[in-house]
């Protein structure tokens, strides 16, 4: 047994451009999306015919055919049939969960490479029937003479044809995660401004992206899309000072601009050993140095249903021995723009840090110009289970260019109350 | 000594026509109950930058257990931190149209020159507007003479203007305070700060008070019974004014020795025996009252803890047509009785370590009064008797107070003229008399075995009456 810990390397991702929720990816299927972006991976590091150590991939909106979808994605791919796969699902933080798991097994010599990836079709969804007709069903496929079967299927009723769509909503709640964000955004004193501006900055950071080169190898053009569908490169606060609140009621500060769009997409990244890299030629771009996750008690104590990444990095800091301000890139997760004005505020009070995370001062505040340099969530759209595989890809690579030795935080906040994060650093 | 004015403005009728022709609309203020908390709502506690009072502030909020509220990157959130308050985030940019708090705390110790005085105003501006019915405002200074300089003298000393303006401002029963905290007496901010928060210091406004440091510390003090195993004499305890005194310093835990003339003496222990004290009947103004006061209290009580000087009687004349013994009796038992009276406690050693005398000075010893020539001298003399023996008193480990009541409903009050009854109602900052509680109650926090920090003090129990300053 090995009882070493190997370091862990990313060698590199891709996705398809994020799609707005019925836009071009409306007859995508989860599988077809994740296919396709496991091919581009395949071509792009050359593993055709290779047998990884493992294919990890999730999502959040599945159908339930969809049982083993990474496995039959695996079997659609170039990849060697004999590469094993499985689904991972942790609301947001999927994707970036995934890559925890398979760097785990790298680390512990299990396994030599793997892909993590995620996807999300909101357009896709699945439909399921209504739950009374669901029982009657079950009771005939239960029933054993035909008289039993027709006694059964005297049980329907006209309104059990109303289907059950999937709901953003929080089950112990209620409350959708847009209504819950209000509340935290309300907490905090979060402004509309400041929020429309963290906007922009992501729309801003994500065009200069394109602009200058930096996606042409992260992102491959998919059903006709190019960019980002959600992408506003002229997006202003002025302009999105026009849009209505959405959430939080009629004094509410969240818009569908300082919100991120229901959207469709799938993302993955080649990670591995250092040997496996040396023996494939591959270069390595960074290292995932360590991970945790945590979650918030949202449903008895009330607390802020996205805050649990801040709970999860003064342990991951502490661990690492760094502070907030160690790092030259801080990749926060935009689910919504108030979600991440809420943990950086919570990071900075004496008062959170305190009572909540049991520190003696404030975690500190981090130099918004490493925030999200490259553009977040709020611009490129959030397929839910896509957006650890983006994030640490782009982080691989900016670090990569940074210089040796750069340090980047990730930290995404999930529904249910979860966070997970990770540090990476530069090869 | 029914206001019918007050319940007639606060009908549903009442309360229109009032409004549209402008009258005094005076609340049903809200007092104290036994058990309840010391402050009932949400506390609003903010700092101007670099002040040394928000600390102190935040632990008594802790410890009251109130419902705390900052802003973020405000000073007092720090405090707040370091106090272990969870307090909730406060952004005037994003609050509720419909956010109240029942008590605005600022510690304005921070401000160094008039230009900051701006701190103040940054804080109230939007705020003031969302004090709750019976609410506190209560700002926290350095005393000019403890000031590092003119200019930051000059600026503590505007916040009287301010403050006492504020009281003006404020409607529904609200109150403005001015607390000077001086170098090194944070610590004995807690009494003061507990009084003005709770409903006891419901007919007090406007005041400015300087706290200053006492090496007397309340340690381990039961605040729901801070006078526990003292003894407290009050002068004149039989009725109004100073039964109610008897009866809060006894719901405070005090055994009571009520003292009172021979005439009242059934009346005396009619009061007194239901709270479980003991009575004293003689003539203050008598040549051996003090002996014999004296000698009670160390015999029977080996000394005393709680003195309140209570007795007081008017004889209204205007000077030209006052009579030699009008004259002589009020001089003689308001004030002279008094001092007697402390001589011989502190001659014989009987006012104990960490005691409290506590005087009743009245509004016209502080603005004057036609017809009260020998009153207000007395009166006004009792105030310069508690400034001139607190040095003397704060010696012997003790201190000496006065409050100074203004228009307070008592038998004394209903039996003045209808017109003179109505101005002095009315004329101040809560458009109301006050009660007799409410002048016990400032007794009994300057009473409290917590209250060192407070010597040679007066403060007015007046509504903020506009006579006087």
């Amino acid at each position: 047994m090995n009882t070493s810990v190997r370091r862990v390397a990313v060698l590199g991702g891709i996705r398809i451009p994020f799609a707005r929720q019925n836009g071009p990816y409306a007859r995508a299927s989860n599988q077809d999306m994740m296919t396709a972006t496991l091919e581009a991976l395949i071509g792009k590091f050359s593993l055709q015919g290779e047998i990884l150590g493992e294919v990890s991939a999730g999502g959040v909106l599945k159908h339930s055919r969809d049982f083993n979808l990474t496995r039959e994605c695996v079997l659609g791919t170039r990849l060697d049939p004999h590469t094993p796969a499985y689904d991972v699902q942790q609301a947001c933080g999927t994707g970036l969960e995934a890559a925890i798991l398979v760097a785990n097994k790298i680390a512990l010599g299990q396994i030599d490479s793997g892909i993590a990836g995620g996807f999300d079709t909101t357009s896709d969804a699945p439909i399921a029937v209504n739950e009374d007709l669901r029982q009657v069903l079950l009771e005939i496929n239960r029933a054993k003479s035909p008289a039993a079967r027709l006694k059964a299927l005297a049980g329907l009723r006209p309104q059990q044809i109303v289907p059950q769509i999937p709901r953003n909503s929080e089950p112990r709640t209620g409350l959708s995660m847009g209504e819950h964000a209000a509340i935290m955004a309300k907490e905090w004193g979060v402004t509309r401004e400041e929020q429309d501006e963290l906007t922009v900055a992501s729309h801003r950071n994500l065009a200069a992206a394109y602009d200058t080169g930096f996606l042409d190898d992260l992102v491959t053009p998919f059903l006709g899309l190019e960019r980002d569908q959600n992408l506003r490169p002229d997006s202003s606060v002025e302009k999105l000072a026009k849009l209505r609140p959405v959430f939080g009621g009629e004094n509410g500060t969240m818009t569908a601009g300082n919100s991120t769009p229901l959207s469709d997409g799938a993302s993955a990244v080649l990670l591995a050993g250092e040997d496996w890299a040396t023996a494939h030629n591959l270069p390595v771009q960074a290292y995932i140095t360590d991970a945790q996750t945590a979650a918030v008690d949202h449903v008895h104590a009330r607390e802020g249903l996205l805050m649990a990444p801040t709970y999860a990095v003064p342990k991951l800091l502490e661990r690492n021995g760094l502070t907030l301000s160690d790092f030259d890139f801080y990749e926060i997760h935009e689910a919504f723009a108030s979600q991440v004005l809420c943990t950086l505020k919570a990071w900075e009070d004496p008062v959170y840090c305190k009572e909540k995370l049991g520190l003696e001062a404030p975690l500190g505040s981090i130099d918004r110009d490493k925030l999200n340099t490259h553009g977040g969530s709020l611009a490129a759209g959030h397929p839910f289970g896509a957006t650890g595989g983006r994030i640490v890809a782009g982080l691989a690579k900016m670090l990569k260019e940074k210089r040796s030795g750069s340090r980047g935080l990730i930290s995404i906040c999930a529904a249910g109350g979860l966070g997970v994060t990770a540090i990476m650093e530069a090869a | 000594m029914s206001d019918r004015y007050q319940q007639l403005v606060n009908t549903p009728i009442g309360k229109i026509v009032s409004k549209q022709i402008g009258l005094p609309a005076p609340v049903k203020l809200e007092r104290y109950e036994r058990g309840q908390p010391v402050i009932d709502g949400p506390v609003l506690l903010g700092a101007a930058p670099g002040g040394r009072l928000a600390g102190a502030a935040a632990q008594v909020l802790a410890a009251v257990e109130a419902e705390v509220h900052t802003a973020l990157e405000d000073d007092a959130r720090s405090a707040a931190a370091d106090a272990g308050l969870d307090a909730q985030v406060w952004s005037a940019e994003t609050a509720d149209e419909e956010q109240r708090f029942k008590a605005l705390v600022f510690d304005a110790s921070g401000i160094a020159d008039s230009t900051e005085l701006h701190h103040a105003y940054a804080f109230f501006h939007p705020t003031i507007r969302r004090v709750k019915a019976s609410g506190r405002v209560i700002v926290l200074g350095t005393p000019p003479d403890d000031a590092s300089g003119p200019r930051q003298a000059t600026a503590q000393r505007a916040l009287e203007g301010f403050v006492r303006s504020i009281g003006k401002e404020v409607r529904k029963g609200a109150t403005a305070q001015l607390v000077y905290v001086g170098q090194q007496a944070e610590d004995q901010l807690e009494s003061t700060l507990r009084f003005y928060l709770s409903p006891k210091s419901a007919y007090v406004s406007g005041q400015v008070v300087r706290i200053g440091a006492s090496a007397l510390s309340a340690d381990g003090i039961d605040w729901e019974h801070p006078q526990a195993g003292r003894s407290a004499l009050v002068t004149g305890a039989s009725r109004g004014i100073g039964r109610a005194i008897a009866q809060v310093l006894a719901r405070d835990g005090a055994h009571v020795i009520g003292l009172d003339v021979p005439a009242l003496q059934s009346e005396l222990e009619a009061t007194i025996g239901e709270l479980g004290g003991s009575t004293l009947v003689l003539d203050i103004t008598d040549d051996d009252a003090p002996q014999r006061i004296a000698e009670h209290l160390l015999e029977h009580h080996g000394g005393v803890d709680v003195v309140v000087h209570n007795a007081g009687v008017t004889r209204d004349k205007t000077l030209g047509r006052m009579s030699d013994e009008q004259w002589d009796m009020v001089i003689a038992i308001n004030l002279s009785a008094q001092e007697r009276i402390n001589e011989e406690l502190l001659a014989r050693q009987a006012l104990r370590e960490n005691g409290r005398i506590v005087c009743v000075s009245s509004m016209s010893g502080v603005a004057g009064n036609a017809g009260q020539t020998n009153y207000a001298a007395s009166k006004a003399g009792v105030i310069g008797m508690v400034h001139s023996m607190a040095p003397e008193i704060g010696k012997s480990r003790a201190t000496i107070n006065a409050v100074a009541p203004g228009f307070i409903e008592t038998q004394m009050t209903a039996a003045m003229p209808i017109a003179t009854r109505e101005a002095g109602r009315r004329m101040n900052s809560l458009a109301q008399g006050g009660l007799p509680v409410d002048v016990a109650e400032a007794i009994a926090w300057y009473a409290s075995p917590a209250s060192g920090g407070l010597n040679g003090t007066v403060v007015r129990v007046c509504g903020q009456s506009l006579v006087g300053a």
